[in-house]
């Protein structure tokens, strides 16, 4: 794989994974809301072997930007062989409880934006065969709990939407991935009292990487996360409606 | 989960706020409070030099990004959260290795400045601070300052082993040096007490770029001070095979009784005689080379819930080696010592740092297991012979040193003292100096 596009790649997790492409000296296209944040990475992956890196600014929240962000993504590298779509949004929970504004917003950021990205590469990938899209989803969109559900709708969204994408680019030989983290120590997850289940941003960047070089159906990582989820979303509704997850 | 605290892991922290700094252009976080503040790297020191016990720790793992290289001059410019990992990770394919590296590659730049880290080569390269062209320096008066020989050149030499100290370091430049290979021509020589590891290396320090050797504090008589020396130069030769990295967390608490004297007599004997001839060569890729812990993650659990101390000092060469053969006859006799003893020859190369530790001499490395009262009155014994005879003690691997054995140890404070940031502290300050 030589030329990518990420985005959101200033996230803590997607610039790890940025970091494992430039060090195979792939050619990258990155993008996200901060130009500062963009050119400090860029430097970084430039100095780490990558062939050539290209900014693009886009906010999750406009989403009649989008496909304008991808033409010039392809124009600028060619071609495109592999994409990532990184960023997200941990919403406040009550706040969106007491408002639908929020859940707005966070169903923008989390989902819309995500699929506004899916539907210009989907047909890009369809047309040209071959290639890879990951996306970013969740365990938080394995099953809905009392604390995290707005997210967890999105997220969930997110991954039915993958599923039903994966479905029909895989006959044209293009691979569509599914990334479940678990708990990740990030900036999104700064004001969360941590406990023995978060992995580090290196961990899931590395993984991420990995799974979009083999072309993984659905990654969860780190790689327990299937069996605790595997449980979770067996237990019955009339149990897991009392419980205070 | 990410644990703040040191190596040793003693001694314990109660409460410590843990706040964190997002880019290099970022203003210092302070805690709304008077608690003062110190930066954490990696936690790889082993006492309490990198905690600051009910106050706060800023963690520089955000900072994280390469800024430049110039392949014509191997001068590498990164963010003082990066580690050496990183760095040779990166650059070892290239071509290019550290100038100075300690013997875990899981330490940060900003780390390495404040301890002024030594390595395998001081005795051809001085420490690690010698490699350091300039660095990125914040202080709680909002400043943003760069730091060189020539521009804020007292805060430079401050910061240079200054413990973090003098304020938060984002970034700093290096000089790389250049390899052919990432092996080694390597030799071990076998020597059977102390005389024979000052013959042994007076005769190959001048040949070799990298030495150290491994003693056994465990035999006495004239087997006293055995071991072996491990000396290497980076090959001229290329092989391309590259073993495959293996790292093993440790997996849990072990049990105390595992650290017995028996044990470590045992596993000593068995080391020393792993080599049946004097001396043996080989090609050695340099990961086990410098960094033979780091296949096993997280092996300072190994020691279980009490931690341990690591005991770290230099004394100037005598001419029979009295005050080295001395300490290791108290060592010895005290049956306290573990597996892991390492001795250097520090050569004469000058840090510019103010505080550095490295100086001229003979240095000694070795845990001890945490056994309370009498490891701790061991090492008070030693360190009167060693600042008798005019030596000193690291405090990268100190968790315990007196107020008045700092200060035989830092000649140079009152020079220091003025650069200190007045919003930064650590444990081992507060301890050391009140
Ligand atoms: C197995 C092992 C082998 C070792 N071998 C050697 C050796 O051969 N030679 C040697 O010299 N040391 C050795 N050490 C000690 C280690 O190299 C030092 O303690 C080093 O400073 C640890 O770096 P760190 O990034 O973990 O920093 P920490 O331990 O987290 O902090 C160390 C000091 O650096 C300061 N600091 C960290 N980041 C910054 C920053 N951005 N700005 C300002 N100050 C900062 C901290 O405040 C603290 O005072 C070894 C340690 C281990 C565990
Ligand atoms: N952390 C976890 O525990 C966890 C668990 C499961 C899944 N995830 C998912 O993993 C992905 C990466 O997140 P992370 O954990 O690495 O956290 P992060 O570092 O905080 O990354 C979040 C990213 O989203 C970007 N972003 C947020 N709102 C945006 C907007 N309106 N427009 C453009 N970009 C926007 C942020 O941009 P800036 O860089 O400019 O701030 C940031 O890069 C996300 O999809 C997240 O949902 C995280």
């Amino acid at each position: 794989m030589k030329k990518i596009v990420i985005i959101g790649a200033t996230s803590a997790v997607a610039t790890e994974t940025a970091r494992c492409f430039a060090l195979e000296g792939a050619e990258l296209f990155i993008a996200g809301r901060s130009q500062e944040k963009l050119e400090r990475l860029a430097d970084d992956l430039r100095v780490r072997g990558a062939a050539v890196v290209h900014t693009g600014l886009f906010n999750a929240r406009d989403l009649a930007s989008h496909d304008q962000l991808l033409e010039s993504a392809y124009h600028t590298l060619g071609e495109i062989d592999a994409a990532l779509i990184a960023h997200g949004d941990l919403p406040d929970q009550t706040e969106c409880q007491h408002s639908w504004i929020g859940t707005e917003q966070a169903l923008a950021t989390n989902f819309l934006s995500p699929v506004a990205f899916l539907t210009w590469l989907a047909n890009y990938f369809e047309k040209r065969g071959t290639g890879n899209i990951t996306a970013i989803s969740s365990v938080a969109g394995d099953r809905g709990r009392q604390s995290n559900y707005i997210y967890g709708s999105a997220k969930g969204a997110l991954s039915v939407f993958l599923q039903g994408l994966r479905n029909r680019l895989a006959p044209r030989g293009v691979s569509v991935t599914t990334i479940k983290p678990g708990f990740i120590d990030t900036p999104m997850t700064a004001d969360i009292k941590k406990g023995p289940l978060f992995a580090s941003a290196e961990l899931v960047g590395t993984r991420v990487h990995k799974a979009m070089k083999r072309g993984d159906s659905v990654v969860y990582t780190p790689f327990f996360w299937r069996f605790i989820m595997l449980i979770i979303i067996h237990i019955p509704e009339f149990i897991f409606k009392r419980l205070k997850l | 989960m990410k644990r703040y605290e040191s190596w040793g892991r003693y001694p314990t922290i109660r409460d410590q706020k843990v706040l964190t700094i997002s880019s290099r252009k970022a203003p210092l976080p302070l805690p709304d409070d008077e608690r003062s503040v110190l930066p954490y790297g990696l936690g790889r020191s082993y006492g309490d030099s990198c905690v600051n016990d009910n106050n706060a720790i800023i963690d520089t793992s955000a900072l994280s990004n390469l800024i430049a290289f110039d392949p014509n001059t191997g001068i590498l410019r990164a963010e003082s959260g990066v580690s050496l990992a990183t760095i040779l990770k990166v650059f070892v394919p290239k071509g290019w290795f550290l100038p100075v590296t300690p013997g875990t590659k899981f330490v940060t730049l900003g780390g390495a400045v404040a301890n002024d880290i030594h390595g395998k080569n001081h005795h051809r390269a001085g420490t690690f601070g010698r490699h350091v062209s300039q660095f990125g320096l914040i202080r709680s008066s909002g400043e943003h300052l760069t730091c060189s020989p020539t521009s804020n050149s007292d805060l430079f030499r401050a910061t240079i082993g200054g413990l973090g100290l003098t304020g938060l370091v984002t970034w700093v430049e290096i000089k790389l040096v250049s390899i052919k290979s990432p092996y080694l021509d390597t030799r071990t020589i076998k020597f059977r007490n102390l005389d024979e590891f000052v013959e042994v290396s007076r005769e190959n320090d001048p040949v070799y770029d990298y030495s150290v050797s491994w003693v056994d504090c465990t035999t006495e008589g004239d087997q006293l001070g055995r071991g072996l020396f491990m000396a290497g130069n980076f090959s001229e030769r290329r092989k391309s095979r590259q073993p495959k990295s293996l790292s093993i967390p440790f997996p849990c608490q072990a049990p105390s009784w595992l650290l017995n004297s028996y044990f470590m007599r045992s596993f000593n004997t068995l080391y020393y005689n792993k080599q049946l001839s004097r001396t043996v060569d080989a090609l050695t890729h340099y990961e086990p080379f410098f960094y033979p812990l780091d296949a096993i993650l997280d092996w300072n659990r190994m020691y279980g819930k009490r931690g341990f101390f690591q005991y770290q000092f230099v004394v100037p060469f005598d001419e029979k080696g009295e005050t080295i053969k001395e300490i290791f006859r108290r060592i010895t006799r005290s049956k306290r010592a573990s597996f892991l003893a390492v001795l250097k020859t520090f050569g004469d190369i000058e840090s510019p740092g103010i505080m550095s530790f490295p100086r001229k001499g003979i240095t000694l490395a070795l845990d001890f297991p945490n056994d309370g009262a009498p490891t701790l009155a061991l090492m008070k014994e030693l360190d009167t012979i060693v600042l008798q005879a005019g030596g000193s003690i690291y405090p990268a691997k100190d968790a315990r040193m007196s107020h008045e054995a700092f200060l035989a140890s830092h000649p140079r404070l009152a020079e220091f003292e003025p650069h200190i940031d007045p919003r930064f502290s650590s444990s081992f300050w507060r301890r050391v100096r009140n």
